[in-house]
């Protein structure tokens, strides 16, 4: 992969400041899923594959580094490589359903 | 501030809808052709599609102040039926001396199939045929990594395709890295849940790449935003970016793509 090629005159923030502008949004958000969790708890039937990758994802979170969202979007992509015969459908899921 | 949407399918959206995007800085609109949300059964059906795309919406989008573009092709999700397929694409000639038509898209894959890559392939001549620019859309979701190499490949493979006259759209942080490495231009496209929110496409500007860049709402019928790009712009300008900065990305670098094609006018020009 080649060199970023960032925007320029991206302004250098401390981490006070990126809480400010977008802790708030991060909070909510993160309550949101925890409260989606919780209905989960509460229904029944096996794991849908979906959530099952929900949940998969969840450790990368607390992983150190910058790429979380890269790192989250390859563990739910399908990883074959050549076209398919068929599509039975003509939506996507979210999660590749092969996710063990 | 100004902007471009270069994504928009209007055609899905009111009036109300092109009186805030002017409000809100709107200088030009381009549409590709898109799937309607149900399967067209006949070749007329795009027929008349092809003229509203060309003829009636730049006529709506007039009354706003403005210019509408748009993009042709027959869609993945209808690529199945290459009947159908082949009987859409042998329109397409036709369109392409309508004075607003800016190239062939938006073309691509949607769950990777054979067949889609075969309608694909046969985009791809026809746009190297005619010299057209070319417009990508690229799977959703779990699909979407799988498509965008297969598409690329499809480009790579096709020989006379100049990859500066390819956008690769709706690309994501594990996507955007291969689509530029490969000297293609690439789209972000801004929606509320799926693809990328305004904030993370800011990230992704701010961490990864601001050259061969586009931001675009692709606004439809779906759940989708038509002021998506002016958000972003704002959320640029809360994070402290300078307005010569967000001008260039919005403005600049759509029209630098966009000008590819004789058939676009930079609307500054045209003011």
């Amino acid at each position: 992969m080649s060199e970023p090629n960032p925007l320029a005159g991206t302004p250098r923030r401390t981490r006070d400041q990126v809480a400010d502008l977008h802790f708030m949004d991060a909070r909510y958000k993160l309550l949101d899923l925890a409260a989606f969790l919780d209905r989960l708890e509460k229904a029944s039937g096996p794991e849908d594959h979906r959530v099952r990758g929900l949940r998969a994802a969840l450790p990368l979170l607390l992983q150190s580094g910058d790429d979380r969202v890269a790192q989250i979007l390859h563990l739910w992509s399908d990883p074959s490589v050549a076209p398919i015969e068929k599509a039975d459908t003509k939506a996507a899921s979210g999660v590749w359903p092969g996710l063990k | 501030m100004r902007y471009i949407e270069p994504h928009g399918h209007m055609v899905s959206r009111t009036t109300d809808d092109y009186q805030a995007m002017a409000l809100a800085g709107c200088a030009a609109i381009c549409e590709p052709a898109f799937w309607a949300g149900f399967d067209r059964k006949t070749a007329d059906g795009f027929y008349d599609y092809f003229c509203q795309l060309t003829q009636h919406e730049p006529k709506r989008a007039a009354k706003y102040g403005l210019p509408h573009y748009c993009w042709l092709c027959i869609n993945p999700k209808e690529s199945e039926d290459m009947k159908l397929a082949d009987d859409v694409l042998a329109l397409i000639p036709e369109f392409l001396k309508a004075k607003t038509v800016l190239g062939i898209g938006e073309i691509g894959l949607n769950k990777n199939t054979r067949n889609e890559m075969l309608i694909l392939e046969k985009h791809v001549e026809l746009a190297v045929k005619y010299d057209q620019l070319i417009l990508v859309h690229t799977p959703h979701l779990e699909d979407k990594r799988k498509g965008t190499r297969l598409i690329m490949d499809v480009l790579k493979a096709a020989g006379k395709v100049k990859p500066e006259r390819v956008i690769i759209d709706h690309v994501e942080e594990h996507t955007i890295g291969e689509v530029l490495d490969q000297g293609f231009w690439a789209g972000i496209t801004l929606y509320p849940e799926s693809k990328a929110t305004p904030v993370r496409a800011v990230d992704m500007l701010e961490n990864f790449a601001s050259q061969r860049v586009w931001l675009n709402s692709a606004c439809d019928w779906g759940h989708s935003d038509p002021l998506a790009v002016p958000k972003a712009m704002q959320e640029m300008r809360r994070r402290g970016h300078s307005a010569a900065a967000i001008d260039s990305l919005v403005y600049g670098n759509p029209v630098g793509f966009l000008s590819q094609s004789p058939n676009f006018k930079d609307p500054q020009a045209l003011r």
